[in-house]
C-alpha cells in the first residue's frame, strides 16, 4: 500500500448492504488502506443520484468511487443493475466537461470481500493520485466579496464605514 | 397547392374534434414567427410553417394534458412528442399529430450575425424589412432604403438542421405533402470537433462560456422535456443543489443538472441553445450524453413511442457494458 503524504479528496459512495459492510471487513480484517477516502453510506447503489457524483467533481472532489452489490446480488433485487446503466452513462459527461473520466470509477464488492476492498481502494487511490489534484473552476464569489466590491464601486454604506467617516448626520 | 395552404386545411379539418392546434404564425417581425394557438376557425389564417417555424410545438403538451390538443410537428417536434408519450407524460389518444416536410429552420443569430458581416455591423436584425426563403437563399431586405441581401440558406441554417435524420414526422394522424428523402447521418461531428481540444481547454472553454450565463433558465424554459416545471431542483432550497451564489461553478452545475436529466430523453432539438440569450452551445453536454446512450443502448429517443427509455430498464446482462477488473 503506498501511504501519500499529499492525501486528496475522494468521495465513495457505498451501499449498506454488499460494499459497506465489505469496506468493514476489510478494517476488522486490518488490510491497510491509503487513507483518503471519505464514506458516504446510502441504502442502495440505486439510490445513488448520479448527480451526486457530478456535484462532488465540480465542487472540488478529487475522485468519486461507487460501489455496490454484486450484479444480482443486491438486497432490493435489481438496484444495482438500474445503478449500473446511470453510472455508466454519466461517465460519458466528464471528458465534455473537461474532467478526466477516471476520476470517476465504480465496482461491486460483496460484504465477505474485504481483500477486494482493499484492492480496489488502494488502487484507486493509486489512479487518482497518478492524475493529481483536480482542476477547478473558481470559487463562487461570496457575500464578502460581493461587498467588498459594492463598496470599492460606492454603491453601498455600511454601520462600519459610517463610524470610520466620523458618523453620519 | 401550396404545403401551407394544405396544412391550414387540415387543421381547419381537426379543429372541430381539439380544443386548439398549436402552430406557428405571425411574430415579432419578418424574421420570427411565434407559436400560434388557434381554437376557432379564423386563427388558421395566421397559421404558416416554414423556416422560421423554430419553435418546438411540444413544449406546451405536458401543461395541456387532459385537453383534446392538436399538434403541428417538424421532424424534430414529432421526436419529443414520440418521447413524452414513451415516457407516458402526454396521452396518444388526446393528441391529433399533423407532420409536414420539413426542408429545415433559419438560425436568427446566423442571420444577423451575416448581416452585422456585410454591413460592417451598420444593420441590426431588428432592421429587417422582408425575408424571403427559397431552397438556396434568403433574400433579406434591411435598413432604412430596405437594401437587399442574398444569404447560402446553407450557411444560415440551425446547425441541428444540417445534420437533420427525420426532416418528416416520425409520428402523426396526419402528413401534408411529399416526405423528402434523406441521406443524412448524425455521426457527433460537433461532438468530435469539440474533442480535438485537451481535458484543460475544454473545462477552459466552458468556465470561459459559463460566464455569461444570467442562469434566467430560458434553457429550460424552452425544453419539451423539462418536464418538473415548478419543482425543478435547481430551484429547491430543501434539498439544495444549486447555491444562490453566481459563479461559474454553479452556472456549469446547472447545465450538468440539465444534461444529466434528459440523458436519453433529449431528442437534440437544439431549444435550449437557441433560447439561451447569451448564445452558450449547451446542447453539446446533451448531446455527448446521448451520444453515449446511443452507443449504451442502442437507443435514440423519441423514435418510437412504444419503448421504454433505457434509464427506467435494464438487461442482467448488458450487452455494452464490461465490467472493470480491479487489479
Amino acid at each position: 500500500m503506498a501511504v501519500f503524504s499529499n492525501e486528496l479528496r475522494i468521495v465513495a459512495f457505498l451501499c449498506n448492504w454488499c460494499s459497506y459492510g465489505g469496506a468493514d471487513t476489510a478494517g476488522v480484517g486490518r488490510f491497510a488502506q491509503s487513507t483518503d477516502l471519505r464514506i458516504v453510506r446510502v441504502p442502495c447503489s440505486g439510490r445513488i443520484n448520479p448527480l451526486f457524483i457530478m456535484k462532488a467533481l465540480t465542487y472540488g472532489a478529487d475522485g468519486v468511487l461507487v460501489s455496490g452489490c454484486h450484479p444480482r446480488d443486491c438486497h432490493y433485487a435489481e438496484g444495482n443493475f438500474y445503478a449500473r446503466r446511470r453510472l455508466e452513462t454519466i461517465k460519458h459527461l466528464l471528458p465534455t466537461l473537461g474532467i478526466d473520466p477516471g476520476r470517476f470509477e465504480y465496482t461491486w464488492v460483496s460484504a465477505s470481500e474485504g481483500q477486494q476492498w482493499q484492492k480496489v481502494v488502494n488502487t484507486f487511490t493509486g489512479q487518482i493520485h497518478a492524475l493529481g489534484p483536480a482542476p477547478r473552476l473558481p470559487e463562487s464569489p461570496g457575500f464578502e466579496n460581493l461587498l467588498a466590491e459594492c463598496k470599492a464601486q460606492g454603491a453601498v454604506k455600511t454601520a462600519d464605514d459610517t463610524e470610520q467617516t466620523g458618523g453620519g448626520a | 397547392m401550396s404545403i401551407n395552404q394544405q396544412l391550414r386545411e387540415a387543421i381547419v379539418r381537426v379543429l372541430p374534434e381539439v380544443d386548439m392546434v398549436i402552430g406557428w404564425g405571425p411574430g415579432e417581425d419578418s424574421l420570427h414567427q411565434s407559436p400560434l394557438f388557434m381554437k376557432k376557425p379564423e386563427d388558421v389564417d395566421g397559421f404558416e410553417a416554414g423556416s422560421l417555424s423554430v419553435h418546438n410545438t411540444a413544449l406546451y403538451l405536458p401543461d395541456l394534458k387532459g385537453k383534446k390538443i392538436g399538434v403541428v410537428v417538424k421532424g424534430c417536434d414529432s421526436r419529443s412528442v414520440g418521447q413524452l408519450l414513451a415516457e407516458k407524460l402526454i396521452k396518444r389518444d388526446e393528441l391529433t399529430i399533423i407532420g409536414f416536410p420539413c426542408r429545415g429552420v433559419i438560425d436568427q443569430d446566423k442571420v444577423a450575425k451575416a448581416l452585422a458581416d456585410l454591413t460592417n455591423g451598420s444593420i441590426e436584425p431588428g432592421e429587417v424589412r422582408t425575408a424571403d426563403f427559397t431552397d438556396e437563399e434568403v433574400v433579406v431586405t434591411a435598413g432604412f432604403e430596405g437594401k437587399e441581401f442574398r444569404l447560402a440558406r446553407a450557411d444560415v441554417l440551425a446547425d441541428k438542421c444540417g445534420r437533420c435524420e427525420y426532416p418528416n414526422a416520425v409520428i402523426s394522424d396526419i402528413f401534408v405533402g411529399e416526405k423528402i428523402k434523406t441521406e443524412a447521418k448524425d455521426e457527433y461531428a460537433d461532438l468530435a470537433a469539440f474533442e480535438a481540444m485537451s481535458l484543460e481547454e475544454r473545462m477552459a472553454f466552458w468556465e470561459k462560456e459559463m460566464e455569461r450565463c444570467t442562469r434566467c433558465y430560458a434553457c429550460r424554459n424552452a425544453c419539451p422535456l423539462c418536464v418538473c416545471r415548478n419543482h425543478c431542483i435547481a430551484d429547491s432550497r430543501d434539498p439544495q443543489w444549486l447555491g444562490q451564489a453566481n459563479g461559474v461553478r454553479e452556472k456549469l452545475f446547472f447545465q450538468i443538472i440539465h444534461a444529466s436529466h434528459l440523458a436519453g430523453r433529449c431528442t437534440g432539438c437544439g431549444e435550449c441553445e437557441r433560447a439561451c440569450p447569451v448564445g452558450i452551445p449547451v446542447l453539446l453536454l446533451k448531446r455527448c450524453l446521448s451520444r453515449g446512450v446511443e452507443h449504451l443502448f442502442f437507443y435514440k429517443a423519441g423514435l418510437d413511442p412504444e419503448a421504454t427509455p433505457p434509464l427506467m430498464t435494464f438487461e442482467v446482462e448488458e450487452r455494452r457494458i464490461k465490467e472493470r477488473e480491479w487489479k
